[in-house]
């Protein structure tokens, strides 16, 4: 058991290989809705693989993928990416942001794409400018932004469309550590304040420790880590 | 923990009682794990005979000790040159940790199994270390900082260690 029996997203027994090489060996996690969960792992393990295949991205070679009880890996391409629009939002290490667009329009992109228009969308992605430490920089383009700033700027942009889950691959990975450290909060704040449920996959225990709780995927398995003892 | 120099070192910013050293102590440099009153004396008892502080005479008051301890220049002298020094780094290539991990290679328990345990168990005390920081103040950060950085050089270790554990075992059973 790796997981809350009320899960929000959960994947089961995820088998996946790139061409000849193994990614994901049985795979099972399942995240409870409102849960921080940190996935943790060495380089190649499979935690970002992992990681795409419940956000949708990824189509695994077996196993299952369920969101809110849907099958998420018996979808088809239009109808995951749908579900990845309207229920997800997504933080990569580094933000790519659309660097042709503003900073407020990169925030705004999720609900443009929703079908909001261009008026309110641009208004509520102002709006979480300040709650980011943002203020001022609505109309930089992403090479007029620091790494942090970019960063939270993509993390207004993966919160703006109040997503179910936020998918977070390595977000302070390109960061210094007190850099990290205030996205994390800032990610950690927004999250909580939403009531979002949120998979971080991260190598740094500092990220982890933010996190309720964390696994560890090693050679494309999931391991639950718990406290208790076995010993005398 | 250098007690006597810490202490000294307090007394520098100015003259204190025995108590008020104590607290200053506790807040700044030992949240959580409170000196013990009689080590406070004892200590600047050390002091007063090698001339580092000076007692002054009781003064009234509450409180079962009102003497106002006072540095000396010696004193002085010696904050300054320890404030100047680098702390000693480890000399010892031993830890606890190694110790379990080789011990469990060479007895042919389950080494992977103590290390993921000894990993949420860091990782738990990480995350008590950063709910001190989101809400301590800067000083407790700071501390706080410092304890997180020394888990996360055991956390590398044991990352490292968790890869090598099949290389490791050979050597061990030789």
């Amino acid at each position: 058991m790796t997981g809350s029996t009320t899960a929000l997203i959960e994947a089961r027994d995820v088998v996946l290989s790139f061409g000849q090489t193994p990614a994901l060996r049985g795979a099972d996690l399942s995240v409870a809705a409102g849960e921080i969960l940190a996935v943790m792992g060495p380089s190649g393990s499979g935690k970002s693989t992992l990681l795409h295949c419940m956000a949708g991205i990824l189509v695994p070679d077996s196993g299952e993928v369920l969101f809110d009880g849907r099958r998420v890996d018996r979808m088809r391409e239009p109808e995951r990416s749908e579900l990845r629009r309207d229920r997800f939002g997504f933080v990569f290490q580094f933000g790519q942001l659309v660097p042709e667009l503003t900073a407020e329009e990169n925030v705004a992109m999720p609900l443009l794409l929703g079908g909001a228009r261009r008026g309110p969308a641009l208004a509520e992605a102002r709006g979480w400018f300040p709650r980011l430490g943002l203020d001022g920089l609505e109309g930089r383009r992403s090479g007029e932004l620091s790494g942090g700033q970019a960063q939270r700027v993509a993390l207004a942009r993966a919160m703006a469309a109040r997503p179910d889950v936020l998918f977070a691959d390595e977000p302070t990975g390109s960061l210094d550590s007190l850099t990290g450290e205030q996205v994390m909060e800032l990610l950690v704040d927004a999250v909580r304040e939403n009531g979002t449920t949120a998979v971080i996959v991260t190598h740094e225990a500092r990220v982890a420790a933010c996190a309720d709780r964390e696994v560890m995927v090693r050679d494309g398995k999931v391991t639950s880590l718990r406290l208790e003892r076995t010993g005398p | 923990m250098n007690v006597p120099l810490t202490l000294l070192g307090l007394l520098e910013r100015q003259s204190s009682h025995g108590y008020d050293l104590k607290r200053d102590y506790d807040t700044y440099f030992s949240p959580g794990k409170p000196l013990l009153l009689g080590q406070v004396y004892s200590t600047l008892g050390r002091l007063a005979r090698d001339g580092k502080v000076v007692v002054g005479a009781a003064e009234p008051g509450a409180g079962p000790d009102r003497k106002r301890y006072v540095i000396t220049e010696r004193g002085a002298t010696e904050v300054e040159v320890w404030l100047t020094e680098p702390v000693e780094t480890e000399q010892h290539l031993q830890t606890e940790l190694f110790t379990k991990v080789v011990l469990a290679l060479m007895l042919g328990r389950d080494a992977s199994a103590y290390l993921d345990l000894q990993r949420t168990a860091h990782v738990a005390r990480m995350r008590e270390l950063t709910e001190i920081k989101r809400t301590g103040l800067l000083i407790d950060k700071l501390l706080a900082d410092h304890s997180m950085f020394r888990l996360e050089a055991d956390l590398r270790w044991i990352d490292v260690t968790q890869a090598r554990l099949g290389a490791l075992a050979e050597e061990v059973r030789k």
